[in-house]
């Protein structure tokens, strides 16, 4: 007898690219679960601010609950400061939420993209329980294992604050 | 005012069957500056007077937007309506996640009604001494609700609350059988005119009152909760100031005529989204 799991992997992969004053972020539109596809057109990206979007991939239920919970968390912060969200502080964020579920976490492996409070490109990468990092690019997902060695290669460049090097 | 036996508490009824703390909690309503509210068919506005306590300091914030669809203009301890549009945006938000959708503005109304008729029947507890205009749109129209302190709520067409709040209502009462059909700077400008009302002589000024608007334009498309920029409300005052309000039918229509050709021409042919597309940045401009 297998046991229920709570969890299923609904596949999928992200990628975001942080430049000088843009940040570009992309994500396959496949869901599947095992060896089905169950839809060829789900986004995984979700805009939680004016300078700061989401991307994330595994269990989409996960990652719907905490894109939902994440744009109220926006809003109520919207009535309290009177402005947007800034990328870092949304960053600052989502670690803490995916924290929070540390002895249940959210199966979801998230990269967010966006601009800094200088108007700098940042993205941030982040495991399933808030580990996070500030980086110049990151993919997270099921192909992020081939599409990192690619990024390496073509982009040469672990600084965020310097634009990649040319393609 | 009434000085009696019967006051003390909110728990004790006098012998003529009324509470008398909830009513004095309505006195405080009436003291504060005033807050005015109109509804067509598509679009509800609200407009307050805003003074300012000195030169010195900043300006009572007195219209709170609670969320896209819905706001809240109040009258009264401004301290209380603070506390109270925040447990309405909680509210809003709470449902938006649950439901995904926006929360009817009817339900909101009685969530708070209910709210505050907790205040009026525990004896550790005060009533909340602010009135409150509660403009909002929903699959079932624009609605504008009077929230009061005793826990009632009532749904107007228009109405005005706060001091000098009559002469607000008397022009209302005169105007109030067009609004339905009114379109959404008509509606502006009627809420303009009340205000000026209860100012009994002193000038209109965009620095002293502030406008904010909701609704869904002619081509479907929604006007979330904003509140006008000054200068878009100084140039509707402008419009309509230079002809004297006259007494009796469309003062809106003849205002056009009668003032500045520049200045009407910009009201009159307003459409809906350049008073959005004024705003700055802030997308919680409150």
């Amino acid at each position: 007898m297998s046991r229920f799991s709570p969890y299923d992997n609904n596949g999928g992969s992200c990628v975001a690219i942080a430049g000088a004053d843009y940040c570009v972020i992309a994500s396959d539109t496949r869901m599947s679960t095992g060896y089905n596809i169950l839809t060829r057109d789900h986004s995984k990206i979700y805009k939680l601010a004016d300078k700061c979007i989401l991307a994330s991939s595994g269990f989409q239920a996960d990652m719907k609950a905490l894109q939902k919970l994440l744009a109220a968390r926006h809003l109520i912060y919207q009535h309290q400061h009177n402005k947007q969200m800034s990328c870092p502080a949304m960053g600052q964020l989502l670690s803490n939420t995916l924290y929070y579920k540390r002895f249940f976490p959210y199966y979801t492996f998230n990269v967010l993209g966006g601009l800094d409070n200088e108007g700098k490109g940042c993205v941030y990468t982040y495991d399933a329980v808030g580990s996070y990092e500030r980086v110049g690019y990151s993919a997270q997902g099921s192909g992020s294992v081939l599409i990192m060695p690619f990024l390496d290669n073509q982009l040469k460049s672990p600084s965020p604050l310097l634009l990649p090097a040319q393609v | 005012m009434f000085r009696n036996q019967y006051d003390t508490d909110v728990t004790t009824w006098s012998p003529a069957g009324r509470l008398f703390q909830v009513e004095y909690a309505m006195e405080a309503v009436k003291q504060g500056s005033a807050a005015i509210g109109l509804r067509s068919k598509t679009h509800v506005v609200l407009a307050c007077v805003n003074k300012a306590q000195s030169e010195l300091s900043s300006h009572q914030r007195k219209i709170f937007k609670v969320d896209d669809h819905i706001g809240v203009a109040i009258a009264g301890l401004t301290a209380d309506g603070r506390v109270l549009s925040r447990y309405m945006r909680s509210e809003c938000i709470n449902y938006s996640f649950t439901y995904e959708s926006p929360l009817p503005v009817g339900r909101l109304v009685v969530q708070l009604a209910d709210k505050a008729q907790v205040c009026t029947q525990r004896s550790w507890k005060r009533p909340y001494g602010v009135g409150l205009l509660v403009a909002g749109l929903d699959e079932s129209g624009a609605h504008l609700y009077y929230n009061c302190p005793s826990g009632n709520y009532f749904e107007y067409q228009a109405f005005a609350i706060g001091s000098r709040s009559q002469a607000a209502k008397t022009y209302l009462e005169r105007r109030f059988e067009s609004f339905n059909d009114s379109s959404r700077d008509e509606l502006v400008k009627d809420a303009l005119i009340a205000v000026r009302e209860t100012l009994q002589g002193e000038t209109l000024k965009s620095s002293i009152c502030t406008v904010a608007v909701v609704g869904i334009n002619e081509d479907g498309t929604n006007e979330p909760f904003h509140i006008l920029d000054q200068d878009a409300v100084q140039k509707l005052i402008d419009a309509f100031e230079i002809v004297k309000e006259p007494a009796t039918e469309a003062p809106a229509a003849a205002e056009p005529e009668g003032a500045d050709g520049a200045g009407a021409s910009d009201a009159a042919q307003d459409p809906p989204a350049p008073a959005a597309a004024d705003e700055g940045a802030a997308p919680m401009e409150i």
